[in-house]
């Protein structure tokens, strides 16, 4: 991407589905020591929007369930996921509680593959997906670096595609920067938030340098020592990689290039 | 002056140290218990009743550790079947990445390797080349310990009343520690729900509890004589009393034949699922109200046996004192 084409997303704010978000970080919340020490990782990491899984969690969708009251107590927007889903069926079914449950139709779509890696299905990703933007639902969609499936989700209705940068819980960071990068590259409109494998703030400072929209995490912060102190952390390293992003980097070199002429100094190697 | 009178509500394993560190210290307590016995409707019946001051150092505050560690001693001091042999924590090589988390959220622990931890427990040789062991552990048998409290009530004089519901009182002062059941008393309890299963094999001998690692499924099993074993336990932020979920079962299960594929042959004794009390920092209470005539005791979390004769031990200074310091007091 040249400077011109960069240029195009330098100081772009953060849109999902039209809607301007200041934060370009996005928190999970399971598996938090406490729902203290969540309400507090989530301030300190000034998230403006967090995951909440509907399935296992909140699962029955019971209405005065205390959990539930701390998340809305959190006076952020909560974007219900379908975590655990392994049908095409069973995550528009989720969907369509959450939306009842939380009052939003956002859902963040995981159609899970494999039990093991918790791959996406993609082929059920993308009728999920389909179906569900028929319905109405605004769709967030976890998925792969894979440029076609990509293609197809944006095709099925999703305004926002979701790739991951590495299997869920990893903390391996950007598995595939190269597959990533020409995702950026060619769906240069399309909101792009890694989802799932970050394990350190290098990781979405990376995953921002990279041009991405945003990073929704959740056990790099949750198992943290410190999960308040880990969200902080999280929330100054994408600003600066955004920042970088819309500073625009410099291209690496396959070779050091001293910053002042060489002229005048003399050769070191002549023995 | 006379020492006052005392009705203790709720025969979980907070009810029962609370009327057992008042009756031995010569207040006249009742109880009382809305089951039918002490384990009928309790979330205690469902516990490991590890008591792991160290281990739980990986998801809970310090000041659960340090109360914790008290804890230990004071069931070391009072009761005789306490099982003092460590525990001990595996992981399989791909999770070794837990295991080194689990060693730095944590004291009081050596590193094995596989022949310390064939040592340890001849039925696991050659199955983990890494562990962890914490020598100051101990355990108990859940339902054998609330029988012996229950025993040393009686002994002591209490009166002990089941399916017997909380309708005002003759007593100076009542200790609410009805958990979960208090729900409606402290809108800032929540339920968190446990799945467990009760094993039974000839197969496989354990002394101690086991914590296998997992990046989503963790489980301990924890050895209760007889050849029965504990597998638990999901912690689901769910209020919900029902019967354990499939998955849950596979989880949990699944877990226990990847520690040891012999529990494949075990017979599923029991099955299900209790509703932890917590607070939002999941660190208990002890919240005194109506000029001290109610004191309630709640919040448990996954630590009421770890923590029920602090929490006990902590009421009976306060009724002798009348001084409210530390963690326990804070508002919650």
């Amino acid at each position: 991407m040249n400077v011109r084409d960069q240029s195009l997303h330098a100081g772009r704010a953060l849109s999902v589905y039209g809607e301007t978000i200041s934060s370009r970080l996005l928190l999970g919340t399971a598996g938090y020591p406490s729902p203290a020490i969540l309400t507090s990782a989530v301030k300190a990491s000034g998230a403006e929007i967090v995951t909440v899984s509907l399935r296992r969690e909140a699962a029955g969708g019971k209405a005065g369930e205390r959990f539930l009251d701390i998340i809305k107590d959190l006076g952020v927007r909560v974007l219900p996921n379908t975590a655990g889903c392994r049908t095409p069926g069973e995550a528009i079914a989720t969907a369509q509680m959450a939306r009842e449950l939380f009052g939003t139709d956002w859902i963040k779509l995981e159609v899970i593959g494999n039990d093991d890696t918790l791959q996406p299905d993609v082929f059920g990703l993308v009728e999920a997906a389909g179906t569900l933007s028929r319905d109405g639902f605004k769709v967030l969609p976890y998925t792969t670096e894979d440029l076609s499936v990509a293609e197809r989700l944006q095709r099925a209705g999703c305004q926002v595609i979701m790739p991951w940068g590495a299997p869920i819980g990893s903390g391996r960071g950007l598995a595939n920067v190269h597959a990533l990068t020409s995702l950026r590259a060619y769906f240069p409109d399309v909101t792009l938030i890694i989802d799932a494998g970050i394990g350190a703030p290098s990781h979405a400072a990376l995953a921002m340098e990279l041009g991405y929209d945003a990073v929704l995490l959740n056990t790099a912060v949750a198992k943290a020592a410190d999960p308040v102190k880990m969200a902080a952390a999280f929330a100054s390293a994408i600003q600066s990689g955004r920042l970088g992003y819309e500073a625009g980097l410099i291209p690496p070199r396959d070779m050091a290039v001293p910053s002042t002429p060489v002229a005048g100094t003399p050769f070191f190697d002549l023995d | 002056m006379n020492k006052p009178s005392i009705l203790v509500v709720g025969a979980g394993i907070f009810g029962l140290w609370q009327a057992f560190s008042l009756a031995r210290a010569g207040y006249r307590v009742r109880l009382i218990e809305a089951g039918c016995d002490p384990f009928a409707r309790s979330s205690s019946r469902w516990a490991g009743a590890m008591i792991a001051p160290e281990c739980e150092a990986e998801g809970a505050p310090h000041s659960v550790r340090d109360l914790g560690r008290e804890g230990l001693r004071l069931w070391r001091d009072t009761y005789p079947g306490i099982m003092s042999n460590g525990t001990l924590v595996v992981a399989h090589a791909r999770d070794a990445g837990d295991l080194a988390r689990f060693a730095n959220m944590t004291e009081g622990h050596v590193a094995v390797a596989g022949p310390r931890i064939a040592d340890l427990e001849p039925s696991l040789a050659g199955r983990f080349e890494r562990g962890l062991y914490f020598e100051s552990e101990a355990h108990v048998d859940a339902q054998k310990a609330m029988s012996w409290l229950v025993d040393q009530l009686r002994l002591l004089g209490v009166d002990i009343s089941f399916e017997t519901l909380w309708k005002g009182t003759s007593e100076d002062v009542v200790i609410d520690c009805r958990g979960i059941g208090a729900h409606e008393d402290l809108p800032s309890l929540r339920g968190v729900r446990g799945e467990r299963v009760l094993i039974r094999t000839s197969e496989v001998s354990l002394s101690r509890p086991v914590r296998l690692l997992h990046p989503r499924q963790p489980i301990y099993v924890v050895p209760q004589g007889d050849g029965r074993f504990v597998v638990g336990a999901t912690v689901i932020e769910r209020e919900d009393v029902g019967p354990i979920s499939l998955r849950s079962a596979l989880d949990l299960l699944g877990s226990a034949y990847a520690l040891h594929p012999a529990f494949g042959e075990a017979s599923v004794l029991e099955m299900g699922a209790g509703v932890r009390p917590a607070f939002s920092d999941n660190v208990p209470r002890i919240i005194v109200e109506d000029g001290g005539h109610l004191i309630r005791v709640n919040g448990a979390y996954r630590h009421g046996f770890l923590l029920a004769p602090v929490l006990a031990r902590a009421v009976a200074d306060y009724l002798s004192d009348n001084r409210r310091e530390g963690p326990l007091f804070a508002a919650p």
